[in-house]
């Protein structure tokens, strides 16, 4: 499956946060790292989208979309700064 | 512009094929008369919905290819194994509508009015797309920042918007990397994109330019990884990655 990057969730991520989120400041939980979303690592085709640290490859977010609702898993991150 | 972020909902909105324009066998741009559209930067992108009588929806995301300040445009690959694209290159037509939202990203941009670094793009076939609209604005507002345009694709017929490029060629150099079939005579780079071609195109670190390099992954990565070898500090390289060859 291919990789794509935090860019591609672009979309979801304003319907999820209210605001563009693609140029946000994220650090990773696991490692530290601290970048741009639009870095992070992503497979939108995964049982719901998982988006990977560039760095380490920790799990930092995942959002599964259902019945119109999206449910989002934040834990992988330590810090998620809006720009 | 630069810096603001303008909070507003992002909703789904129909927009009505104003044309089509085939730019290669493969490859179709879409131009979109939008009502409510907001404006878009250089760089970004929008979401298309596609929705079957059975209710079963399909969303892709699609890079912008016109100017800030002209009619929203997207340029869509055909994927022959894809189940949003062959619709959009070879079923839809002036007149049909489309749902979509946008625009999207605030990293992937790039804003004239803030520009003063030499610019380098970097694409790997359709990954040509925003870096189209990026030209385009550049050219549009008459700043005077320099542009070097770096274009890896498999053979000049899959050069998408290739006769606009030439049009550049005057105020943004061109360099094409063809990594499968060149023609008799051809005395450009062969093959994908190397360290040598990367040292031999890109502004010198000193100059303190900006990257924006948009492509297949591995392309992405390995013009990513280059640039930051040759000194590029990498909040300014920005990346967009397609995913596997072909694009999204």
């Amino acid at each position: 499956m291919d990789a794509l990057d935090g860019n591609a969730i672009g979309g979801v991520l304003h319907e999820v946060f209210g605001t563009e989120m693609t140029a946000a400041t994220a650090t990773c939980a696991s490692c530290g790292a601290t970048g741009p979303v639009a870095l992070f690592t992503v497979f939108l085709r995964a049982p719901g989208i998982v988006a990977r640290c560039r760095v380490c490859s920790a799990v930092v977010m995942v959002i599964v979309s259902a019945k119109g609702m999206n449910c989002v898993d934040l834990r992988g991150l330590a810090r998620l700064d809006a720009a | 512009m630069a810096g603001t972020a303008v909070r507003r909902r992002l909703t789904w909105q129909v927009a009505t094929v104003a044309a089509v324009f085939d730019e290669t066998a493969t490859v179709r741009t879409i131009e979109l008369g939008a009502p409510d559209w907001a404006g878009h930067r250089a760089g970004q992108h929008l979401d298309v919905r596609l929705t079957a009588e059975n209710g079963y929806t399909a969303e892709r995301s699609y890079s912008i290819a016109s100017a800030p300040g002209e009619p929203v445009a997207i340029t869509v690959q055909r994927l022959d194994d894809g189940e949003v694209s062959p619709y959009l290159t070879t079923e839809l037509r002036a007149g049909d509508e489309l749902e979509v939202r946008g625009p999207i990203g605030g990293y992937f941009v790039w804003d004239a009015d803030a520009a003063a670094s030499p610019l380098l793009l970097a694409a790997g076939g359709s990954g040509i797309v925003p870096l189209r609209s990026i030209l385009r604005h550049r050219a549009r507002s008459g700043t005077a920042v320099p542009a070097r345009l770096l274009y890896s694709v498999r053979s000049l017929p899959d050069v998408i918007y290739r006769s606009e490029l030439d049009q550049y060629a005057a105020s943004a150099s061109v360099t094409y990397a063809l990594t499968r079939q060149a023609p008799p005579g051809w005395t450009g780079h062969r093959g994908r994109v190397n360290a040598a071609l990367l040292a031999d195109v890109a502004w010198p670190a000193g100059r303190d330019p900006v990257a924006y390099v948009c492509g297949p992954t591995s392309f992405v990565e390995t013009v990513a990884e280059g640039l930051v070898s040759l000194g590029y500090p990498p909040p300014q390289v920005k990346t967009e990655r397609f995913g596997g060859p072909g694009g999204p």
